[in-house]
This record gives C-alpha cells, structure tokens and sequence, in this order.
C-alpha cells in the first residue's frame, strides 16, 4: 500500500515538476504580451510597475521609427534564406540518406559542423573572408550568411524524415508498374513532404531570428534582430513588444494549425495506406484480390 | 537502406545506363550545397585562420601584413583567459541546469503526456517563436531591482549582493538557461519517447525501487539524449555574449563579448581571430573528449 502511494506520488511529482518548468518557459512571453499592453513613454522605465493599460501600441504598431521597416527587411531576408537552404538542403539529404558513395562520412562531417560550431566563430570567420575579399557588406552577404547556417538543419530534418520512411511503399510502387520518376513524384515526395515543410520552418525561425551571425555580415542593413538590439541600448519603445506577441500568436496558430491537419490527414488516409502495406507484407500468392479490393 | 538495396539492386535485369546515372546522381544532387559550405563555412574558417597570424599592427583602412604571427594566440590567451575561463564556468552552469529542469520536463511530456505529447512539444518550442532579443529583455524586466523576483526574494528574506539581482553572474547564467533549455529538452524528449515503458514496468516488478529504476533503467537508456542535449547547450551557451551584455555587467563579460567588441567596434581583426579560434579550438577539444567519454558516437 505504501509502496502504491509513493508511486503515485512518483508519477505526478514528474508531471507537476514538468509542467513547472514549462511555466518558466512562458513566462517571459507573459512578460511581453503585458508590456505591449503597458502605457509607457519612451523615456519610463522598462519595468512592471506602476502598470497601466493601455490598446496605443497595438492601435499603432509602426508608432516607433524604422521598426516596421526593419521587420520587413527580416521576413525578406527569411523568405530568401528559407528558399535556397531548404532546395540545397533537399538534395543533400536525399543524396545522403538514399546512396552510398565515397565521402559519404566526410560530407555528413562538413553538415554537422555548422551546427557544433559557436555562431560567433561563424559570423566572424565570414566577416574575415568578406573583407578580404573585399565584397561590401549589406543585404546579400546577410542571406548568404543564413542560407549556411540553416543548411545544415535542413539536410539533418529532411534525412530523419527519410530515414523514417516504410521502404516497402516505394517497393509496392515500383512493383505496380511505377517508373523511377512517378514513384518519386506520387509516393516519395508527398511521404517526405512534412519533413521538407518542418525544414523549412525551422528554417525561416532560425533565420529571422538570427541576430548574432547576422551583426557580423550586416554592413549598413538593419534586420529586426538588429533593432531590437540597437533599441535595447537606447530605450525600448514599447511598439517591439507589439511586434513579439503577434509573431508569437501568428506562429502558435500556423503550427496549431498544422498539428490539427495533421491529425485528420492520418484519420483519413489510414485506411487505403494500411491495405497497401498488408499487400506488401503478405507473402501470400494472391495479388489480385488486393488490387481488386483497391 | 534495404530501399536502395531494392531500388539499385534490380539485380542482372537493371541496364547500364541508369546505373551509370545512379552513381553520379548522390554527387550531383550534394554538389551545390557542397559547394556553398564550402565557400561560406570552410574557406571563412581557413580565412579566419589566417587572419589571425597577421601582423596586428595593421589596420583595416591601411590593411594587414602576413607575419605569421603565432604571438597573436599567446598574446590573446594571456590577456583574456578570465574571459575563456568565466565562459567555461558559465556554460557548464547553464548545461547543468538545463539538463536539471530539463530532464522532468521532458520525462513528463514523454512518458505522462499521453494525448497531450504534441500540444505539450509545442510549448516547448513555442517561447522561440517571438525573437529571443525580446525575451531576454523580458528577463531583464522579470529579474530587475523591484521586479517580482527580487520582492519574492526580499519577502524570504534572501540575502542578495547589494539587494539586487540585474548585473549578476545568477541573472547571466539564468538568462543563458532560460534561452538554451529547448535545445536540452527536444533531444531529451527524442530518446526518452523511444524508452519502452514496459521496462520500467519490468524494473519495478523484479523489486527496483523508483530511484534505482531510474538510474539502471531510463537514465543509460536516454544517455544519447543526454549527450546531444548537453551538446546543443554547451556550444551555443560558451559562445554567447548576448546574455552576458543586457542582463550582466562588464564584470560578467564572457569571451563572445570581448571578440564582438575587438570585430566591432575596436577592429582589432588578428586579435579578435585569434580569440575566435582559440574558442573553436577549445569547444572542439572538450565536445570530442566529452563524446569519447560518454561513449556514443551517435549524436545526431
């Protein structure tokens, strides 16, 4: 009976420890959304108290100089960066988890080092070579910097995605008379699709959120990142608190979304999948009925 | 594998041609990120490398001169190993405390999440979703002289340096915790999600008590997470100067600051590669001997 107890206890000790932590996680985000509420001068103290509500930041969310300016200049850079490393990205991952060749171990080696590597030593070993080379800094030697340093994360997502996938699919595809390029198109790519879509998201966060890299290679662009940086030295106006709870709510329902698709897709597709792989697996002589049934 | 096996493999039937076109396909398919890597991650590093043997008299306006300069290293180190060592300390700190809150964090969502396990990973990875400038500002906010944490302290009558918590190695070391946690908690959450339960169930029927269930039972069976948690805090963490800047002083400045300063605003170039390498250097020595150690080298 003790013994009970305890483990009970037990149990929900973790939980609640769990759930704790995940309290400390929000509550910075908290923070934010009660100081883009806050009615503040640009000259009051960047504190919680003597709170008063106010809807100013959110009536006028470009109120502050160059801030939206600079978001737009951060998405741009973001769409740019997101694009080039998820296609290279891609590609590597499909070459590195589908085939073995020579190098193979030398080139996972050269995916995973951006990735142990500090990102001041990659910002300024970049900054290093840009002056030497004397390319000015600015806007593409930003997106340049972002598309490396996602690189690495996509070919990383992509590959657990395929390495993750059933084999027997593609097999059943190819053995119902599917060419290399229809089982590409029609079986493999819709299968890896919500690897390349998580790639490229984890891209676009990495990538506008970028600030340390991107201070290195920025030259005269300011990102958002920057901003806030620079605003941080100066005097924050409450407008950049505006800013980081919209990004927040837009990106919780763009992956709620997401998730809730998810979970009805799977709904809706277990049926014809499950009679697909139990005609793979059967090593029973009778083909025909199973197609018929399909 | 057994995929390409069966997809190569057409056996004596596969002709000529697409084998042909099979052997060249991986390399083409790698080339152009090969490539960009290549120039943007390889050559910098050489570059860097180079840089920071110059003459560090130079300047960036009259150019520097290549003397091979190993004094640069000698130099740097000398003058700025309590930089490197207050680096070390702190992100060893923050890898000890992630793992501390991150280990129940992740155990819970993947052993006690249930239907949850999805909604729950998202708020994991949901306080990234607003720019991590913003919330360390929140931080200083959270942490400041009469913010809610210094009151909850002073009510317990905490003794605190100077009555404050703003501009303290703590306040440094808790914003670089609160910012690296997620990095601990998905690779934690990875390997623990395939820990069968049935094993612990096993474990606590053979008469291991809770605690040695978990030290013989999930914790060796989640150490790749572990491994790669630690990592993916540690490195990021030694590098790092934001924190040390808006929530610390001069006082709590770690080396990222002092190689964002000497790039920035001194244009010490040579000196500041140096730094920069010598960090890199540094990470690479620690993570390999750590890996060894732990005896993994699976670790992503």
């Amino acid at each position: 009976m003790a013994h009970r107890i305890w483990r009970w206890f037990a149990d929900h000790w973790v939980l609640a420890l769990g759930l704790l932590v995940l309290l400390y996680l929000f509550l910075p985000i908290g923070v934010v959304v009660a100081m883009s509420f806050r009615e503040a001068g640009r000259n009051a103290p960047y504190t919680l108290q003597n709170y008063k509500f106010t809807l100013d930041h959110w009536r006028h969310p470009c109120g502050a100089a160059e801030i939206c300016g600079t978001f737009g200049t951060s998405i741009v850079i973001a769409l740019l960066a997101t694009t080039g490393a998820t296609i290279l990205g891609t590609m590597m991952a499909f070459a590195l988890a589908r085939s073995r060749f020579r190098g193979r171990g030398a080139t996972n080696l050269l995916v995973f080092l951006p990735m142990a590597t500090p990102e001041i030593v990659m910002g300024s070993s970049l900054l290093a070579l840009f002056v030497a080379g004397g390319v000015p800094l600015g806007f593409w030697t930003i997106v340049i910097a972002h598309v490396m340093f996602c690189l690495s994360f996509v070919v990383v997502t992509v590959k657990a995605r395929l390495a993750g996938l059933d084999p027997r699919l593609q097999e059943a595809a190819m053995d119902l008379y599917a060419n290399e390029a229809q089982t590409f198109l029609r079986v493999t790519l819709p299968l890896v699709a919500p690897g390349i879509v998580a790639a490229a998201l984890l891209s676009f966060s990495l990538s506008f959120d970028d600030f340390i890299v991107t201070n290195f290679n920025s030259g005269s662009t300011v990102t958002f990142p920057m901003y806030v940086w620079g605003a941080s030295q100066r005097g924050i106006p409450p407008q950049i608190n505006v800013i980081g709870t919209f990004m927040f709510l837009i990106s919780f329902g763009i992956v709620l979304i997401g998730q809730v698709a998810q979970i009805r897709r799977k709904r809706r597709a277990s049926t014809p999948l499950s009679v697909l792989t139990i005609g793979v697996t059967e090593p029973t002589p009778a083909p025909t009925p199973v197609m018929e049934k399909s | 594998m057994s995929a390409l096996g069966h997809l190569a493999g057409g056996g004596p039937v596969a002709e000529a041609a697409p084998l042909k076109r099979r052997k060249t396909l991986p390399y083409l398919l790698l080339l152009p990120g090969l490539l960009w890597l290549t120039f943007f991650f390889v050559i910098p590093a050489v570059q860097l490398f180079a840089t920071s043997l110059y003459d560090p008299s130079g300047s960036l306006e009259t150019g520097y001169a290549m003397t091979w300069q190993f004094s640069n290293y000698s130099d740097a180190i000398g003058e700025y190993a309590g930089h490197f060592l207050r680096s070390l300390g702190y992100a060893l700190l923050t890898t000890a405390f992630s793992l501390l809150l991150g280990y129940p964090l992740a155990y819970a969502i993947a052993l006690k999440g249930g239907r949850f396990k999805n909604i729950l990973l998202i708020c994991v990875i949901a306080p990234f979703f607003t720019s991590f400038l913003i919330r360390t500002l929140a931080w200083k906010v959270i942490l400041s002289d009469g913010g809610p944490v210094v009151s909850v302290l002073n009510w317990l009558h905490v003794p605190l340096p100077d009555g404050r918590l703003l501009a303290t190695a703590p306040a440094v070391v808790a914003g670089l915790v609160y910012n690296f946690l997620p990095f601990m908690v998905l690779p934690l959450y990875a390997s623990l999600e395939k820990l069968d339960p049935r094993l612990l169930e096993a474990a606590s029927d053979l008469y291991a008590r809770p605690v040695s269930r978990f030290t013989r039972v999930a914790l060796p069976l989640s150490m790749p997470g572990v491994v790669a948690g630690t990592l993916l805090t540690f490195i990021p963490a030694a590098g790092d100067y934001i924190n040390a800047q808006l929530l610390g002083t001069t006082r709590q400045y770690m080396i990222g600051n002092v190689i964002q300063s000497k790039f920035l605003r001194i244009g010490d170039y040579p000196s500041a590669a140096a730094l920069s390498f010598v960090l890199m250097a540094g990470i690479l020595v620690l993570v390999t001997v750590y890996v060894r150690r732990a005896g993994t080298e699976e670790v992503l």
